[in-house]
C-alpha cells in the first residue's frame, strides 16, 4: 500500500497493526501440528542429519590439504572416473531404450504387456546381491550371455562393461517410470492435429511429443545417473575390483574404511554426498518445469 | 483433454518398437531373475534345502526379518507423521524438510552405511565412549537397524505426502468442527482415506529394508552366524564358491520380490484412486 492510496476505514484494528508474516499465519484449525513436526525434525535429525553432519566434519582431520591429498590420489580419481562414466552411460543407454519401452507399454495393446508393464519394476523389488550373484554369473565367459562374446575376445564380467550392464539393469526402470506417466496424460488432440496438418509420424513424434517430455527425460536421466553413481549391491561382484581398471567410488571408500582411514573415507564419502545434493537440485528443478508445464 | 488409447501395434515400426521393447526388457530383466531360479535349482531339491536348512543362513534370515521388524514400522510412524504436518499445516523450512526427506533416494548406500561408522564405529566421534561402556552399535543388531531405517525412511512418506495433499483437509476440518477430538479424526478418518497408499508404503519399505545390501555391509561386521543379513550371507556363500547355497538363498529373496511385484501390480490397478497420483519411483 503506498502513502497516496485513500485512508480505509480501520474496523476498530489499530493503525500500526501489521499482520504476521505469512508463513506463520495458518489455519490451524486441525491438531497435532507441534507433536507431528516435533516428531517429524527428531526423527530427521537423529536418521539423517547428526549422521551427515559426522561425515562433513570428518574430513578436515589433516586439514584441507589433506583433504585434497586424498581427491588428488590417482586411485581415487580413476574410481571416480570410472564411476562417472560409467553410470553417464548405462544412465544415456537408458534414456533411450528406456523412452521406447515406455512409449510401447503406454501406446500399444499386446498379450503380455501388462506383465511386462509389472516387471520394469523388478531392478526396484530384486535386492541388489541377489542381482549383482545373476549378473556375474549371466555374463561370465562361461554364462549364457558371455559365452556368446567370449569368441571374439570380449569379457564383460569382471571390466568396466560389466559395471555398465549391472548399472543399466539398476536404473532402467527411473526411465521408464518417469516417461511412463507423462505419456499416458499426453493430450491426443496434439498429436491428431499434428498428424491431421500432415505432420508424418516420426515427426510427430520428434517436434511434438519430445517436447513436452523434456522434464520427464530430465528427471528420469537424473535419477537414473544418480543411483548408478551410488550403485554397490550389483556392481561388486561383475566388476573384478581392480585398482585404478574396475574399481568404483563406493568399493573404495569400503576398503578406506576397512583400513582404518576415517578421514580418507569421509573426504570421498562427502564429495559423493555434494554430487547427490546437486542431482536432486536437477530432478526437483525438472518436477517444477513439468509442474509449470501442465498448468500452461 | 483426453489420453490417447491404446491399440494393437500394426504399422512396421510399431511392430518393430514393440519387438524392441520385449527383447531388452527380456534380456536386461528377465534374464536374471531365470538365471537365480535356474542357478537355485539345478542340483535338484536336497542340496537346496540342505543349503536353506543351514544354521548360519537360518540365522541370517531370523536377523534380516528382526531387521525389518524395527526399521519398517518406526519408518511408517514417521512417514505418518511427516506426512501429517506437512500437508495439513504451513511452516517455514517446509521445502527444505521435503528435501531432506528425498535425500535417501540420491546417496549412495555405501555412504548410508558410512556415516554410523564414523559416528559409532571405533574410530568415530563416540567409539571411545561406547567402548568405555560396553555398547555395540556398529558390528551389531542397532547398527544394522539404523542403516536400514537411514536408507528407507523415505518409502511411506513418499507415497503419503502426494495423496494427503490431493485429498485435502475438507473431511477433517468437518469433523473438528463438530467436536472430534485429534486421535478420533486420524483413525476414523484420515487412516481410511490413506490405508492403501500406506500399505503400498510399507510394502515397499519392507521389500527394500529385507534386501538392503550396500549400507548393512558397511556397519555389518560380517560376523556368521551372527551379523549376517540374507543378502550378506549370499555374498559370503558365493564368495567361497558355494554357488549351489548362495543361489538357494538369492531365490528366497527372489522369491520376495516376486510377490512385492505381485501385491505392487494388485494394489496399483485395484486402488489406483486411492494410491498418489505421480509417483516417483
Amino acid at each position: 500500500m503506498t502513502a497516496s492510496a485513500p485512508a480505509q476505514p480501520t474496523n476498530g484494528v489499530p493503525e500500526n497493526f501489521t499482520p504476521p508474516h505469512p508463513s506463520l499465519h495458518t489455519n490451524r484449525v486441525l491438531p497435532g501440528f507441534k507433536v507431528s513436526l516435533g516428531f517429524t525434525i527428531a526423527y530427521v535429525s537423529l536418521i539423517v542429519l547428526i549422521p551427515l553432519a559426522a561425515l562433513a566434519a570428518r574430513p578436515w582431520e589433516h586439514g584441507w590439504a589433506g583433504f585434497w591429498s586424498v581427491l588428488t590420489d590417482g586411485r581415487v580419481l580413476a574410481s571416480l572416473r570410472l564411476s562417472f562414466t560409467t553410470a553417464g552411460a548405462a544412465a544415456v543407454l537408458n534414456l533411450f531404450v528406456g523412452t521406447i519401452i515406455a512409449w510401447v507399454l503406454t501406446r500399444y495393446k499386446f498379450p503380455g504387456v501388462k506383465i511386462l508393464d509389472a516387471f520394469v519394476d523388478l531392478p526396484f523389488a530384486l535386492p541388489t546381491a541377489v542381482a549383482g550373484i545373476a549378473l556375474c554369473t549371466l555374463y561370465a565367459t562361461n554364462g549364457w550371455v558371455g559365452s556368446l562374446f567370449a569368441p571374439f575376445g570380449i569379457k564383460i564380467a569382471y571390466t568396466p562393461i560389466g559395471i555398465f550392464i549391472a548399472l543399466v539393469f539398476v536404473g532402467l526402470p527411473f526411465v521408464v517410470r518417469s516417461v511412463q506417466p507423462v505419456l499416458a496424460d499426453f493430450d491426443a488432440e496434439v498429436e491428431e492435429a499434428a498428424l491431421t496438418l500432415g505432420a508424418a509420424p516420426w515427426q510427430t513424434a520428434i517436434r511434438v511429443i519430445l517436447p513436452g517430455l523434456a522434464p520427464a527425460l530430465l528427471t528420469g536421466f537424473s535419477l537414473s545417473m544418480a543411483r548408478a553413481v551410488g550403485e554397490y549391491g550389483s556392481v561388486i561382484f561383475i566388476a573384478g575390483n581392480m585398482p585404478y581398471i574396475s574399481e568404483i567410488t563406493p568399493q573404495l571408500i569400503i576398503i578406506k574404511l576397512q583400513e582404518y582411514d576415517y578421514a580418507g573415507a569421509a573426504s570421498v564419502g562427502l564429495i559423493m554426498l555434494l554430487w547427490s545434493i546437486v542431482i536432486l537440485a536437477i530432478i526437483n528443478a525438472a518436477q517444477m518445469w513439468l509442474f509449470q508445464r501442465g498448468r500452461a | 483433454m483426453r489420453a490417447r488409447p491404446a491399440e494393437a501395434p500394426k504399422a512396421a515400426g510399431a511392430i518393430g518398437l514393440s519387438l524392441v521393447a520385449v527383447f531388452w526388457l527380456g534380456l536386461i530383466i528377465l534374464l536374471p531373475l531365470v538365471t537365480v531360479l535356474f542357478e537355485a535349482s539345478k542340483g535338484g531339491i536336497e542340496p537346496f534345502l540342505a543349503a536353506v536348512a543351514e544354521p548360519d543362513t537360518i540365522a541370517a534370515i531370523q536377523l534380516t526379518l528382526l531387521v525389518a521388524a524395527i526399521a519398517v514400522p518406526l519408518n511408517a510412524v514417521f512417514g505418518i507423521a511427516a506426512a501429517w504436518c506437512v500437508t495439513r499445516f504451513e511452516f517455514r523450512g517446509k521445502g527444505l524438510l521435503l528435501t531432506i526427506i528425498d535425500l535417501p533416494f540420491t546417496i549412495s548406500p555405501v555412504i548410508a552405511g558410512l556415516v554410523w561408522m564414523l559416528l559409532f564405529g571405533a574410530q568415530g566421534w563416540f567409539g571411545a565412549w561406547l567402548r568405555l561402556n560396553d555398547i555395540h552399535i556398529v558390528f551389531a543388531l542397532p547398527g544394522l537397524v539404523l542403516a536400514t531405517i537411514l536408507v528407507t525412511f523415505p518409502f511411506v512418506a513418499r507415497e503419503l505426502i502426494p495423496l494427503m495433499n490431493d485429498q485435502g483437509t475438507d473431511e477433517e476440518v468437518a469433523a473438528r468442527t463438530l467436536g472430534a477430538r485429534g486421535w478420533d479424526i486420524f483413525f476414523r478418518i484420515t487412516l481410511p482415506n490413506i490405508k492403501w497408499a500406506l500399505l503400498y508404503g510399507v510394502l515397499l519399505c519392507t521389500a527394500r529394508a529385507m534386501g538392503e545390501f550396500g549400507a548393512v555391509s558397511v556397519v555389518s561386521g560380517h560376523i556368521r552366524g551372527q551379523t549376517n543379513t540374507l543378502p550378506l550371507q549370499i555374498e559370503i556363500l558365493y564368495n567361497q564358491y558355494e554357488s549351489v547355497a548362495a543361489f538357494a538363498c538369492a531365490s528366497i529373496l527372489a522369491g520376495l520380490a516376486l510377490i512385492t511385484l505381485l501385491l505392487k501390480s494388485v494394489l496399483e490397478w485395484r486402488f489406483a484412486g486411492e494410491l498418489a497420483a505421480n509417483r516417483r519411483h
